[in-house]
């Protein structure tokens, strides 16, 4: 059996605007973090897709890159969350109110 | 059969990589030693450091100039990096601005009794980022440019553990920075499905010979591409983190962020742009007009109605990007080198800026309400007038920088056929002056105890004489005046106390926005001759 390239395209497609969705609509930070993660995931099934059908291995080194940025980028994030979580114990989006103008 | 199999290694000239090795391994090394110190020396030896490790990255840009001047722009590491003279100008204008920010950062980190130069180290990482991503010439690099930037900076947002504020910033702009990055990772993988490259000097080359019948693709790559720049540049409607986060985040790296985020951001946009994408330039430019049109409108118009000056330098700076843009959307040798100059002179303008600013915000980082400026010319002459200076560069006064990046950016944009977009950005410049200029009045009128006082019914002459004065301060003010109790009244009529090595920086930014705007020929020069390697 034999699975078309353009499916696992179609699949990322969909799991980007998931995870964009996600984030727009999603109040929790952590579940927006979440959605980042997706879409950067979606974009890491579109390089090896590409790899794969263009027979290129640069796509798939990629990947690497793409899987460190985003590691370093989490953690990066939730220090920033424990940060503000010990001043107000909430994660929701709509308690950081205090800056606006 | 094995020897046959060896692995052939890219060759490196060192050189092209020497600022980004010298930054991101001074900060590490940085980062090593100064847990070795205690007390107020660590603060002190870190600031010390810092500036020689940016001093030591600005002369290694000379060097790198000199060499592209004898041998011409070159790549390296299997083409993944570049050194012409447009990343050589980056790379001097980072650095520079690294140590003035450090110089700024001293005084801050001592005035909040925060410990330690980790700021440093991270503003280092920061300025590592925005060099590579100048000479960044595979979209791969762009993007570890790219997020070795932001990172480093997301940190330095939520730097002051103290304020809440600082916290709220940091995590917004971590949010939509991360939003940003995966949209513009999503791009690149599109462009690479579209192309089966990422390399910059390779997608200028296949683009230039096909012709794409099926262009979805690569059309979508590009558009999530601008996107995710339109969002580090921070231009409309992609800004909406920009006054938060230039208003939460401690007020040296504010300045910090707004010259080093948006140099590094605008080079690799220009270079993408008009070196890589120039065939498609039929395609993009019209975008870029839309998105440059709104950024000037919407930039001096929110910027007007600010009252926290934090985040009326967001806005202005929201308002600046859309003027870079008028450069990219020339998409030409000359738009490119008026939006460096642009991004120069704006880079040493916002760094004062921001230092007054910081030494303004007194202990605990707050009096950034416009009325804390009421009157400073009376109480630190110097101060206002070199604050002053810095205002009226970036409304674009004449003799200085300010002007002449505007001017340039405008005959730019004439020269590719794009007048209504040079009318538009002349009306939101004279829109800007507004704000800038309301600032300076405020500092050269009554300090803050002369204002609100009642107009009793005797001695009509001085009631008369106060009211005209009242009048004036509210056509000044246009917003309502929020009326200071008395003792805040009283801390805001005293003297702020300058540190040494701030005002030093301030003074640096002042000089190059005067004398370089008095003298132009060697930065409109050296801007002209910082091309990029390739323009289509």
């Amino acid at each position: 059996m034999s699975i078309p390239g353009e499916w696992y395209l179609v699949l990322a497609a969909a799991l980007f605007i998931v995870g964009a969705l996600g984030l727009l609509v999603r109040r929790n930070v952590l579940i927006m973090f979440m959605c980042i993660e997706l879409m950067l995931n979606a974009a890491n099934l579109t390089f090896v897709t590409f790899s794969r059908m263009l027979g290129d291995i640069g796509g798939q080194v990629i990947v690497f890159f793409v899987l460190v940025v985003a590691a370093a980028e989490v953690v990066v994030g939730l220090g920033i969350v424990v940060a503000i979580f010990r001043r107000r114990a909430s994660t929701s989006a709509d308690d950081l109110n205090a800056l606006k103008g | 059969m094995l020897a046959a199999a060896a692995i052939h290694v890219p060759a490196i000239r060192y050189l092209a990589i020497m600022p980004v090795i010298v930054l991101l391994g001074g900060a590490i090394l940085l980062l090593a030693f100064q847990s070795l110190l205690r007390g107020p020396m660590r603060l002190r030896m870190a600031t010390v450091a810092t500036v020689a490790i940016s001093l030591a990255a600005f002369g290694l840009a000379w060097w790198q100039w000199a060499d592209v001047e004898a041998h011409g722009p070159y790549t390296t590491i299997a083409h993944a990096v570049v050194t012409d003279g447009f990343s050589v100008l980056v790379t001097v204008l980072v650095s520079a601005v690294m140590a003035l920010s450090a110089m700024v950062a001293e005084g801050y980190l001592a005035r909040e009794g925060i410990e330690g130069g980790e700021l440093h180290v991270l503003a280092l990482v920061s300025a590592s980022g925005a060099v590579l991503m100048a000479q960044a010439n595979d979209l791969v690099i762009v993007f570890l440019g790219l997020e070795i930037l932001s990172i480093a900076l997301y940190v330095l947002s939520a730097y002051n553990h103290r304020r809440a504020e600082s916290g709220e910033a940091g995590l917004k702009y971590f949010v939509l920075g991360g939003f940003s990055t995966a949209i513009f990772v999503y791009g690149i993988a599109l462009t690479y499905g579209a192309t089966g490259t990422t390399n910059l000097t390779q997608l200028a080359d296949f683009l230039s010979r096909n012709v794409l019948i099926h262009d979805g693709l690569l059309l979508a790559g590009m558009a999530l591409l601008l996107v995710g720049f339109a969002f580090k540049v921070a231009a409309v409607p992609f800004h909406m983190w920009t006054p938060d986060v230039y208003q939460g985040a401690p007020s040296p790296i504010t300045g910090f962020m707004a010259a080093v985020a948006k140099a590094g951001g605008f080079a690799a946009f220009l270079r993408v742009f008009v070196s890589s994408f120039g065939v498609l330039r039929a395609d993009w430019r019209p975008i870029i007009y839309v998105l440059a049109i709104v950024t000037l409108v919407v930039g001096a118009a929110l910027a007007v109605v600010q009252r926290d000056i934090k985040r009326m330098l967001a806005y202005s700076s929201v308002n600046h990007a859309g003027f870079v843009l008028l450069g990219l959307q020339a998409a030409s040798a000359v738009g490119v080198s008026s939006a460096l100059y642009y991004l120069f002179a704006y880079g040493f303008m916002v760094v004062g800026s921001s230092a007054v600013v910081t030494v303004i915000g007194r202990h605990g980082d707050r009096d950034h309400d416009i009325a804390a400026y009421r009157g400073l010319a009376r109480r630190q002459p110097l101060l206002a007038l070199c604050f002053a200076v810095l205002l009226l560069a970036q409304a674009g006064v004449p003799f200085t920088t300010g002007f002449l990046a505007k001017l340039q950016v405008v005959v730019a944009s004439v020269d590719g056929r794009s007048v209504p977009l040079a009318v538009v950005a002349m009306a939101s410049a004279a829109l800007a002056a507004f704000f800038y200029l309301r600032v300076t009045v405020l500092m050269y009128g009554p300090g803050p105890d002369a204002a609100p006082a009642p107009v009793g019914p005797g001695d009509p002459p001085l009631a008369v004489a106060r009211r005209t004065r009242l009048n004036a301060a509210l056509l000044l003010e246009l917003a309502p005046v929020a009326v200071a109790d008395q003792p805040q009244r009283a801390a805001l009529a005293e003297r702020v106390p300058v540190p040494a090595l701030a005002a030093v920086a301030v003074g640096i930014c002042v000089l190059v926005t005067v004398v370089l705007g008095v003298f132009p020929a060697p930065l409109v020069d050296f801007a002209h001759r910082a091309t990029l390697l390739f323009v289509p």
